[in-house]
């Protein structure tokens, strides 16, 4: 922690937890928020001064979702590279789904995988803890300890239960821990080896489909088996509209669901998979544009609550196969919040509560103390340029993993810096 | 879209054949003209001409397959060309070597061009677009995504009974969803411009939203029949039936197999067609199978052309090629 005291001077601060937006300097001393207001508070001397004018200060990002790929799959990344990467992409909190190798079912992963991200010193790193005992979908893990361990939910990853018997009890155990379920929706017959959307591009290209009724399906149960037991839980990473409806209506019928969807998804279709684009190769696949417009719906309608990266780095012989052989998920982590404020060019969304769905909203999701600038929490901020324009390319993309989709596109709206509990951990060159 | 000029040179040449998806008219015809030219080689004294000499044709078999490896190997050697036989069993590649490694191996024996059969949909995609600049890829069979030179074959034996396609009505019977070899003919019967493509098979072998490939879909064979000019059958595998996909062969013959009383409903002048190998007995009878109507061993013989033509007309792509850089 710095005791630089630090003056972020003359931005746009836009914290939608406090319903601030509009033109404040932020004043930070002892790693947390001293004061956000337009005078100096008394006695405060900055060590100091970031020229933030022109720039949005915002509270640093919070990504639900990432893997880091460590411990079992350095080759892939490091928790060192990923958290370096994202940094510079604004986002000072993550959460590490537990499908490492070994998996998160035990509280010394967990514990090796926060100690790790500290000694990086970049993005603070938080964990889900297995839900069932090597993700197998049978034996419940020891949640308690998990929790004790830090893990800030507890999740099967992509691997499916046994039966539904046993989620019903996993569901039960972790309410009783009060731990948040995050749930992968996706019925494992239906799916079977679909590895595209089922529809014209499945059809025309030959590969096997995975259907919308698999996402579907896997809802509608979780939201009878929510009903029955009274417990909260999480959908990660909606891929169709017709999902989006039905937790709306259980929302709206009282259920404690709450949801998110990754970036991408709100911007690519099934049709970018183009002729066997392995980068278009993602779980939950990309589906219809009518799917991304109901998932764009239920971001602007509240439905869905966060956006995440949902990143999945990889190394380049990964993708280097037929489509159906290379391995599902994309590099995201630098393209969270640029494909994020599309959103608002597009004019789908305000700023003020885009920056919400990536900052205090999945912090509330995941309990944990971030998201916000209110005086007295931990000075975690992003600064960007709303302005620059700039383009991912191989090399200037920092995660170990290259491969997106998003490659040598245009973006307009770039990091500046990032500050973790009041020390810069990121500064654009 | 890169890709979609995978398959041509800056010239608009033929330079890797990996779908019929996407080609222009003029190219599928000049494919079968040119099949058409050499049909006369296999009734000459010797069965061979020199366009290839010097060349090596790498047969390159990730699944199992011996009339089409033959015909590929036999096209090949009447052009002269030297044919290597690389059968790689699905094991193999689960050794840790990559489909790239085994390319790269073999583009350092200097090999001219691949013939290529993969159980993975867009196989042969993948090793045009990562391939030497010196080697054309021909899809063999890739997954169930394309099978551009049995689709061929296919247009071949319908222009020789047939004359004109836009005037026909075709059917395919069977398992569409599975199969590679429909696809192709649906993209090549439709740029050569056949009106009304059918496809007729119970819905749990028929692909989501197959109305796009502008197809239309038909459950019930006796209407899909009617009045057709072509028929095709496609193989049924036997997997379908452990998969739920079907209950039976018997039940299956039944509805869809084509029997002498189904053949009725369609043109007097039909033609039937089957990619090959047959189930008698599951996809039709033997009385259809051997009957008048049948074309199924005229399209045998027309596969040697058809594959001499596609390896002529892409070697000619190289060649160019190469002259025009050293121009």
């Amino acid at each position: 922690m710095s005791a630089q005291k630090i003056h972020i001077r003359g931005g746009t601060v836009v914290d939608p937890a406090n319903g601030i937006n509009g033109q404040r300097d932020i004043f930070i001393s002892e790693g947390k928020i001293t004061a956000v207001s337009n005078d100096v508070p008394k006695g405060f001397k900055a060590d100091s001064v970031i020229d933030a004018s022109g720039h949005i200060v915002c509270p640093g990002l919070v990504d639900m979702c990432a893997r880091l790929r460590e411990p079992g799959q350095e080759s892939k990344a490091t928790i060192a590279s990923e958290t370096t990467a994202a940094a510079a992409a604004g986002i000072t909190s993550l959460c590490c789904p537990p499908d490492t190798d070994p998996v998160i079912d035990t509280p010394a992963v967990a514990t090796l995988i926060q100690d790790k991200a500290k000694d990086s010193g970049k993005t603070f790193v938080y964990t889900l803890g297995a839900l069932t005992q090597e993700l197998e979908g049978e034996r419940l893990s020891e949640m308690g300890s998990l929790k004790a361990a830090g893990c800030v939910g507890v999740s099967n990853a992509y691997s499916p239960f046994k039966n539904t018997l046993i989620l019903r009890h996993a569901l039960e155990y972790a309410a009783s821990h009060d731990l948040v379920v995050h749930l992968h929706a996706e019925d494992k017959d239906l799916r079977k080896d679909g590895c595209v959307h089922e529809g014209q591009i499945s059809t025309r290209l030959g590969l096997a489909g995975n259907p919308t009724a698999a996402e579907t399906v896997a809802v509608s149960q979780i939201l009878a088996l929510i009903e029955q037991i009274g417990v909260k839980a999480h959908f990660c990473r909606l891929s169709t509209a017709r999902a989006v409806q039905m937790i709306a209506r259980a929302q709206y019928s009282g259920l404690q669901v709450t949801a998110d969807v990754s970036a991408h998804q709100l911007h690519l279709t099934d049709m970018d998979v183009g002729y066997f684009n392995s980068d278009c190769h993602v779980s939950p696949p990309l589906r219809s544009l009518r799917d991304r417009e109901g998932l764009r719906a239920g971001l602007s309608k509240g439905t869905i609550s966060a956006i995440c990266s949902d990143h999945q780095p990889h190394e380049a012989d990964a993708k280097l196969a037929p489509f159906a052989a290379t391995e599902p998920g994309i590099s995201s982590l630098e393209t969270l919040l640029p494909l994020s404020l599309r959103l608002v060019n597009e004019g789908l969304i305000e700023l003020s509560p885009l920056i919400a769905s990536l900052t205090h909203k999945p912090a509330q999701l995941l309990g944990i103390e971030a998201g916000t600038l209110s005086p007295g929490s931990l000075a975690d901020v992003c600064i960007y340029d709303p302005e620059r324009e700039w383009q991912l390319d191989n090399d200037t993309i920092r995660s170990q993993g290259h491969n997106t989709p998003m490659m040598h596109w245009q973006f307009t709206g770039q990091v500046t810096h990032t500050l973790l509990h009041g020390k810069v951990i990121f500064q654009l060159d | 879209m890169k890709q979609r000029h995978l398959q041509l040179d800056n010239n608009k040449r033929l330079r890797h054949f990996l779908t019929t998806e996407g080609l222009k008219r003029d190219l599928l015809v000049e494919i079968l003209d040119t099949a058409e030219s050499f049909t006369s080689v296999a009734h000459q004294q010797v069965k061979k001409v020199p366009l290839l000499r010097g060349k090596t044709v790498v047969n390159l078999f990730f699944e199992a397959s011996t009339r089409t490896r033959t015909t590929f190997e036999l096209a090949a050697k009447r052009l002269s060309a030297d044919v290597l036989n690389i059968n790689v069993p699905a094991s193999a590649t689960n050794k840790g070597e990559t489909l790239l490694d085994t390319l790269r191996n073999l583009e350092a024996m200097h090999c001219d061009m691949f013939v290529v059969r993969h159980q993975n949909s867009g196989a042969a995609h993948f090793i045009a677009e990562h391939c030497a600049p010196h080697i054309s890829v021909l899809n063999a069979g890739d997954g169930a995504h394309a099978h551009p030179t049995q689709a061929m074959i296919d247009m071949f034996t319908i222009r020789r009974h047939k004359q004109e396609f836009h005037n026909l009505s075709v059917a395919i019977v069977g398992d569409i969803l599975h199969s590679r070899v429909a696809r192709s003919q649906i993209h090549a019967l439709s740029t050569l411009g056949v009106p009304d493509i059918r496809v007729i098979a119970p819905r749990t072998l028929i692909p989501a939203e197959a109305n796009s490939l502008g197809v239309h879909v038909y459950h019930d064979l006796d209407a899909g029949l009617k009045d057709v000019d072509v028929i095709i059958m496609l193989r049924l595998q036997r997997e379908r039936m452990s998969s739920a996909l079907l209950p039976s062969e018997q039940e299956y013959f039944k509805l869809y197999g084509l029997t002498k009383e189904k053949l009725a409903l369609a043109k007097p002048d039909v033609i039937v067609m089957h990619p090959g190998p047959i189930n008698r007995g599951v996809e039709m009878d033997s009385s259809v199978a051997d009957g008048k109507h049948s074309v199924i061993l005229q399209q045998v013989s027309h596969g040697i052309s058809i594959r001499m033509a596609v390896m002529s007309m892409t070697m000619q792509s190289q060649v160019a090629q190469r002259s025009e850089q050293a121009q």
